[in-house]
């Protein structure tokens, strides 16, 4: 039956010059819009029920009783968590780190990229090499945990600032849209008097705004979800970044002592206090992306086509 | 003349920048009016100091970043082929050549860490390559516009959660007696022992490994693909709907190959990263039941390295790691030129 539907609106087209939508055609959007659907809801399916069983009630989560929508609705677990003086902690420590690490990083880029684009610039290719031979080689996991070491920054905020404050990728991606502003502008300021800086703050930066916020998303998503150099580097309890937390409150699932150590005595309790943790952990990045959606697929096609 | 007032003003039109047609006259009026273009002046060391000066401070830090942080700590790989001592001053610890190496190839955790990563990695690329591809090309397909921009802000959600988040979410989703899948195939089978082993079973495990990254990272993929998407030519598609193509033929024989190159530069970006190996991931998302195939590389290294303080072993397994990636972006690239596609350096 489809197949002679499909095999008829070929026909209309073939006819129409392809400007009518066939019945056969439209049928194939619906479809297409199902599956959508489906991969859209495969997407949300985790973080639904993780939503579910925050909001639910200890007993009838023990009675495994809750799919995707709460039973026996309370907000006890996120009530416990704002009491939970170590995990506040963390979270504002995260919140100010990711602040100050965009602004540095996003700094540092700038600084970077910059004088990169100049053409004239002597001794600008050797730098060029200098920083994406890093890309590809790294010295690896242990002598970087041996520099930490040597200039005394383990323990330190500073091992979670400085070490990823520039990545060469994103530095890429900064260049290619200065790259993009055509020279005449930037030969326009000089004739005018400006020097580079000026030329800078002046003409470039206010046309990057969308590349900048790009950059900024990028930077602030991976200190806020990054855990693996504080793993390495920091074993005081008041610098542990709020995925390194959650890390050791997830591990611990089975330790009854840890769990009373954090304050979440009632085993029940304990299940639905972790989810609450997991969705404060994950909303204040829920909440941002999708402002920015428009400017960071710009940020990623650019770095993709002058990768 | 259009060039002055603009510069007069400072601060240039918004949309002009993007516009070349508009860049080469205004090159070309300053050509006429008899002032060369400033750059093609040859020009004295102070006078060039003098202009260009502060791009070099501009510069300093972040020269003085990439020196400390990433080309300073190489010394270190000299521990690959030292005594294992970072006590005493790196210099002065005796050389022992590549004994560190054959050490670990003789170590079976390391072979073992070798296999698992291998495999995870090879799997990754068979499944986990081809799905944002077929995403994309879903996504393409689909009309209703309002709907299309909502679906994909909810594809790119799940790259925004850390694999720590992820892991919690996997357990309450896959766990063998509470997790959410396994309470519905324990309805469906009527029967309350009965489980899938997702998270438990090492041959499982991987499956859901690779699915899990799939889920995380293929919306996020499609950007790429959908901006490639962008440049096909809609009197491509034209052309096709005339010669009478179907939906399938025309992403066979129109979409696919206009993301051709794309795809290529992705496929070579991937296979220099064969032995590479993540180190959030594997490390959330493994658990005491599955330690035989999550062990991977960076693992290793972390377990001995850090917690073992075995340096010396654990910088010759970096070294080695390194080294082969090097070997296979430089390879695939080669081979990319070779077959006629644009390379990625």
């Amino acid at each position: 039956m489809s197949v002679v539907k499909q095999a008829s609106g070929n026909k209309q087209v073939r006819e129409s010059g392809g400007m009518i939508r066939s019945g056969a055609t439209r049928v194939g959007d619906w479809i297409i819009a199902v599956i959508c659907f489906i991969v859209m809801f495969v997407c949300l399916l985790p973080m639904l029920n993780v939503l579910a069983r925050s909001l639910s009630s200890a007993e009838s989560l023990m009675r495994n009783e809750v799919f995707l929508w709460p039973k026996g609705w309370n907000l006890i677990a996120y009530q416990t968590i704002l009491g939970n003086a170590k995990y506040i902690h963390s979270l504002w420590f995260t919140a100010l780190l990711t602040v100050g690490c965009t602004l540095l990083s996003l700094l540092m880029t700038v600084c970077c990229a910059y004088p990169l684009t100049y053409d004239q610039l002597k001794g600008g290719k050797v730098i060029n090499m200098l920083i994406l031979f890093t890309m590809y080689f790294s010295a690896g996991t242990i002598p970087h945990y041996l520099l930490m070491k040597n200039l005394n920054m383990l323990d330190t905020v500073w091992c979670m600032v400085i070490p990823s404050c520039i990545s060469v990728y994103n530095m890429i991606v900064m260049r290619s849209f200065f790259y993009g502003i055509p020279e005449s502008l930037r030969e326009a300021a000089e004739i005018d008097g400006a020097g580079p800086i000026r030329t800078l703050v002046r003409v470039y930066l206010p046309l990057s705004l969308p590349v900048l916020a790009t950059l900024a998303l990028f930077y602030a998503v991976g200190r806020w979800n990054g855990f693996s150099d504080a793993l390495l580097y920091v074993k005081k309890e008041e610098l542990f970044p709020i995925q390194l937390y959650l890390y050791y409150v997830l591990q611990n699932s089975t330790q009854q002592e840890i769990a009373t150590q954090e304050g979440f005595a009632t085993p029940g309790v304990g299940e639905t206090v972790k989810m609450a943790t997991v969705m404060f952990a994950t909303v204040p990045i829920l909440l941002v992306y999708p402002w920015l959606q428009r400017y960071f697929i710009a940020g990623m096609t650019i770095g993709a086509v002058k990768g | 003349m259009p060039i002055r007032s603009k510069a007069q003003r400072g601060r240039p039109e918004n949309g002009h920048f993007s516009d070349r047609g508009g860049t080469e006259l205004t090159q070309k009026s300053i050509a006429d009016a008899g002032t060369p273009p400033v750059r093609q002046r040859k020009m004295s060391f102070g006078t060039y100091m003098r202009r260009y000066g502060t791009l070099y401070i501009l510069l300093l830090l972040p020269v003085a970043f990439f020196l400390i942080f990433r080309y300073y700590p190489m010394q270190w790989i000299a521990l690959a082929f030292k005594k294992n001592n970072i006590i005493q001053p790196l210099w002065t610890v005796p050389w022992v050549g590549l004994d560190w190496f054959d050490k670990a190839f003789k170590t079976k955790a390391f072979i073992t860490a070798i296999k698992n990563t291998l495999v995870l990695n090879l799997m990754d690329l068979v499944c986990g390559f081809p799905a944002p591809i077929i995403l994309a090309l879903l996504l393409n397909e689909l009309t209703f516009k309002r709907f299309k921009k909502l679906t994909q802000t909810i594809l790119y959600l799940p790259h925004f959660l850390s694999w720590i988040i992820i892991s919690g979410l996997a357990t309450r989703l896959l766990a063998d007696n509470d997790g959410l899948l396994n309470l519905v195939y324990k309805q469906m089978k009527g029967n309350s022992s009965a489980y899938i082993p997702f998270l438990s079973n090492p041959q499982y495990w991987r499956w859901t490994y690779i699915v899990l990254g799939i889920w995380k990272e293929a919306g996020w993929g499609t950007i790429i693909y959908l901006a490639a998407l962008t440049n096909i030519s809609p009197e491509l598609y034209e052309a096709a709907a005339v010669d009478g193509a179907g939906r399938f033929s025309r992403m066979w024989h129109v979409t696919l190959p206009g993301l051709r190159p794309t795809i290529i530069t992705l496929l070579i970006m991937r296979m220099g990263y064969i032995l590479g190996s993540e180190f959030d991931r594997p490390l959330a998302m493994s658990n005491k039941l599955v330690t035989d195939v999550s062990q991977l590389i960076s693992i290793f290294v972390y377990e001995q390295g850090i917690q073992g303080l075995k340096y010396s072993l654990t910088t010759a397994v970096g070294l080695f790691q390194s080294v082969i990636a090097v070997i296979f972006i430089l390879g695939t690239n080669a081979l990319a030129k070779r077959i006629g596609e644009r390379g990625i350096m």
